[in-house]
């Protein structure tokens, strides 16, 4: 590190203007913190409705607004640019590149997502409020029958696609051309493969969601018809061309987390993954089979039963490389040497939740079953399983792990181990209860129940309650590491692996200004 | 939180630790149920088969992968002084935990794609239902052969006054109606389901129906209920505002009610279609009118025609204005409005009715009186 680099300027216009891959990577931590505790907002109102049958806090029409907003505020705002974050502090780190290969493009990406979600969040205060047609938002009630505020809507969804396919268009081309000498593909840690897969998916699909919202835009002002059967339209259609979109964007969730955990996992094992190729493999087929098994969300729509079979098997499928992660996490650990601080707490927590979760993605494949479980709350199960305890663990897992080499400071380790208990316990009381909720009838995206769902309902109320508090913790937690406490080494956990750990802890500003020799 | 919640949430606890063994055993409706009722037809109870066959093969993976992780997380622990082996890389074991997966899954897929085939055989149904799905309740239309075609609306029947806690809930809370849709036991029943405005979907758990509604299209499905009884459901697919609020009802009856059903229904039809042709007086429009406001405007515009969600009806421009522009809402309603069109909704008879009301109470006092043929002209255009 010779004197001749910029440290970083002072001011906001530091935070404006910064090419720095790892100021960016903070702010896009802090924005998707912030709007994880404004989506979590949206869901405590959802959950307090829902604490006891009858209308007691919101309206029906605003309670759909919040389950609507909830989603899309969790999925776009909070999940995807909080990995986009870690992928810029860590992706140069891990594989010897001084910064992101685009700089500037990366400030952009970040800069035009502040503003998305601010209009998303003011449309609340538009006559018609908010967006209320679901988080996937079908036609022709998110056309026709949609409030004024589809519009903005439309804006704020390109908007978003754009930021993510500039990101991942950097993230491919960094990982391609700025790798180390000796930094083979095969010789990167995974959490550079499973960004640079998910980076080609979102290439793939977000243009696709593009297309859906600017037909939708057609349709609501310019006379089309391509979603209303009365124009000879099909709203059918809307409803392929967005989970062909919508499948992959699962994956594109979830894969990033498959990547951290299979780093933490054998750092606190102390002991190598046990199969580095088939994980990479296992992605790659996992990314492959995520393009042909869209319709298994519309299993009820009327589908020709070929249709229903050819879907049903493919998602069946991807069981096969879900399981080999899976298998090999767990041989990974077996006969380890075993320790439990809280990046393993919430990896080893990620592994069996998200087997939970996928146990019932499997259920919900199999075409006939899913006539039942189909739009009930055991498909709201399911997905908050794979969500929450997947991604969002995988976050936290990430965050720990990674807090001091990014601060300098060690943690709290008392606090942090609070943290995943109350997270833990909260989630499962949350969501556990609506498998069942789910199986004896209860339809989703309701703001009012029957009376025989009303103690699991309480449950479920209770156990999102303390999830939601738990997360001030974090904050807390984080906020202390920032500010100080005990200096880390620059490894500070003697079981990882790998380049970041090379440089001292806080990371300089800059890094790998000369590229290091991999053997 | 209350006392009284407290005790149910304890006792809801213990219910669940108690009944977790019986799994297969709770039944749909009953309260606090754990699992997927089995129904009432031969296709729900392979469904149900099916459910517990993968639940049962997802529990049993996860006690062997979950019991290895929890030996390792109890044995392998470096506080308990293990050195970690260093093994890695089997190709032997990655072929076998990729092959053995994929045969569990076959047998999975074996069972699932008959009973699929089952649903989708639409042969030899007995009779048929069109079912519509409206902002936010259901049309059911009988499709008779002979006979008058009998069709009506099936509407959430649960007082304002129970969802808005005034007074108590009861047992059916949100899952009663107006009127039911009524089939005969051991029938096939045909249904062909779609909408008439966004996209809902028809589903009853114990006859293991779930179609969406779709408009423009029309799906396909069918039930066969072997047990009289009845059976609720709700709207599954998110169609707006209500969608919580429009559930379904279905009487399962033996074929002799069922036939005694119908034909008094079609005798119905028909004394409305005798009526059509007729003329009535302002007094007799008046009475019926008053009932067909009742039930299908006062919720917006008011008992006293004061407006509410709806505008005002006493004093409004259109109903003391021309006939034929308050005909014209009447029958298209205000698009884009919580206005819906009454005209495929209301017969002539209800339409005329109404419309002379509107414009003769509520102090509007207009003296001109609208007959159904007037309603069947205006329509014709
Ligand atoms: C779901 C609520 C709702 C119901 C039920 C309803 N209306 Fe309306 N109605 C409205 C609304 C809202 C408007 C105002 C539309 C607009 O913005 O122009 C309206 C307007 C009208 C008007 C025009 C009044 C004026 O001067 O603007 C008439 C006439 C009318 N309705 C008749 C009926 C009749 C007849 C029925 C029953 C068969 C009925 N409505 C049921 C909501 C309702
Ligand atoms: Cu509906």
């Amino acid at each position: 590190m010779g004197d001749h680099h910029h440290g970083p300027a002072k001011g906001l216009s530091r935070w404006l203007f910064t090419t720095n891959h790892k100021d960016i990577g903070t702010m896009y931590l802090w924005f998707s913190f912030a709007m994880f505790l404004l989506g979590g907002t949206f869901a405590m109102i959802i959950r307090a409705e829902l604490f006891q049958p009858g209308m007691q806090l919101v309206e029906p029409a605003f309670f759909n607004q919040m389950t609507t907003l909830h989603g899309l505020v969790m999925v776009f705002g909070a999940i995807m640019p909080s990995f986009v974050g870690l992928a810029n502090w860590l992706i140069p780190m891990m594989i010897g590149a001084p910064d992101m290969a685009l700089p500037r493009l990366n400030n952009w990406s970040f800069w035009i997502l502040p503003p998305a979600f601010l209009l998303l969040a003011s449309t609340l205060f538009m006559e018609g409020g908010a967006p209320a047609a679901g988080w996937t938002f079908y036609a022709p009630l998110s056309t026709t029958y949609a409030a004024p505020s589809v519009t903005i809507f439309i804006f704020c969804i390109h908007i978003l696609g754009l930021s993510s396919i500039m990101g991942s268009i950097n993230i491919i081309a960094t990982v391609m051309n700025m790798r180390a000498p000796g930094m083979s593909y095969m010789k990167m840690p995974l959490f550079v493969w499973t960004w640079l897969i998910t980076a080609f998916l979102l290439v793939a699909v977000m243009p696709v969601l593009a297309g859906a919202v600017t037909m939708m835009l057609m349709d609501v002002h310019f006379g089309t018809s391509f979603f209303s059967a009365a124009g000879g339209g099909d709203p059918v259609l809307f409803q392929h061309i967005f989970w062909f979109f919508g499948h992959p964007e699962v994956y594109i969730i979830i894969l990033p987390a498959f990547g951290v955990v299979s780093q933490i996992i054998p750092a606190f094992s102390r002991k190598p993954l046990f199969g580095y190729d088939s994980m990479v493999y296992a992605t790659a087929a996992i990314a492959f089979l995520s393009f042909i098994v869209w319709a298994h969300h519309m299993y009820t729509v009327g589908m020709p039963v070929a249709g229903e079979l050819f879907f049903m098997y493919a998602t069946m499928l991807i069981a096969v490389p879900t399981g080999v992660k899976v298998f090999n996490w767990v041989t990974t650990m077996f006969r380890g040497s075993l320790s439990f601080e809280a990046p393993m707490l919430f990896a080893v927590a990620f592994i069996i939740l998200f087997t939970i979760g996928g146990f019932s993605g499997l259920m919900l494949a199999i075409a006939p079953a899913d006539f039942q479980y189909h739009d009930t709350y055991f498909v709201v199960a399911h997905f908050h399983y794979v969500l929450v305890p997947g991604a969002i663990f995988g976050i936290f897992a990430s965050a720990y792990f990674w807090l001091p080499k990014w601060t300098g400071h060690m943690y709290d380790e008392t606090l942090a181990k609070t943290h995943f208990w109350l997270s833990f316990i909260g989630m499962n009381l949350a969501f556990f209860p609506m498998h069942f909720l789910g199986l004896a009838g209860m339809p989703r995206r309701i703001p009012d129940y029957a009376l025989q769902f009303a103690d699991f309902n309480m449950v479920s109320s209770i156990g999102a309650f303390m999830f939601g508090v738990s997360q001030l913790l974090f904050l807390f937690i984080v906020v202390k590491c920032v500010r100080g406490g005990e200096k880390a080494t620059a490894k500070p956990w003697d079981g990882a692996e790998g380049l970041e750990w090379t440089v001292p802890s806080p990371a300089p500003y800059h890094t790998f200004s000369t590229p290091p020799e991999v053997k | 939180m209350s006392l009284n919640n407290l005790k149910r949430l304890l006792a809801c606890a213990a219910g669940v630790l108690a009944t977790l063994p019986g799994l297969a055993l709770a039944a749909g409706g009953e309260k606090n149920a754990l699992n997927m009722p089995v129904g009432v037809t031969d296709v729900g109870r392979s469904i149900f088969d099916l459910h517990m066959i993968i639940l049962w093969i997802c529990v049993a993976i996860g006690a062997l992968v979950f019991g290895v992780m929890f030996y390792s997380i109890i044995y392998h622990r470096k506080s308990r002084g293990v050195k970690p082996a260093q093994f890695h890389e089997s190709t032997k074991v990655e072929i076998a935990w990729t092959v053995v997966p994929f045969l569990i899954l076959i047998t999975m897929a074996v069972p699932a794609t008959s009973t699929l085939l089952d649903i989708y055989d639409f042969d030899d149904a007995e009779m048929d239902v069109l079912v519509t799905g409206y902002q936010w309740k259901w049309k059911y239309e009988y499709l008779a052969e002979e006979g008058e075609n009998v069709a009506f609306f099936s509407n959430l029947s649960t007082p304002q006054s129970e969802i808005y806690n005034t007074d108590d809930k009861n047992d059916n809370y949100l899952l009663e109606v107006d009127e039911p849709l009524v089939i005969p036991v051991d029938t096939k029943v045909r249904f062909l389901v779609t909408a008439n405005d966004v996209i809902h979907s028809w589903w009853v758990p114990e006859l293991a129906v779930k179609k969406d509604a779709i408009p423009g299209f029309i799906n396909e499905t069918w039930t066969r209920a072997n047990e009289i009884g009845t059976y609720r459901g709700q709207c599954a697919e998110l169609c707006g505002k209500d969608h919580g609020f429009m559930p379904i009802v279905v009487e399962v009856v033996s074929k002799e009610d069922y036939a005694a059903w119908l034909g008094e229904k079609q005798e119905q039809a028909a004394k409305v279609k005798e009526l059509m042709a007729q003329t009535f007086t302002l007094d007799e429009l008046m009475e019926r009118g008053k009932a067909v406001y009742a039930r299908n405007c006062l919720a917006c515009h008011g008992a006293r025609g004061e407006g509410g969600v709806g505008t005002a009806i006493a004093g409004s421009a259109i109903a003391t204005g021309d006939i034929g522009g308050h005909l014209n809402i009447g029958i298209n309603g205000v698009p884009g409005t919580a206005m819906q069109a009454f005209g495929g909704q209301l017969n002539d008879v209800d339409l005329a009715a109404v419309i002379t009301y509107q414009r003769n109470a509520f102090g509007n006092n207009m003296g001109d009186l609208v007959q159904p043929i007037d309603v069947f002209n205006y329509k014709q255009g």
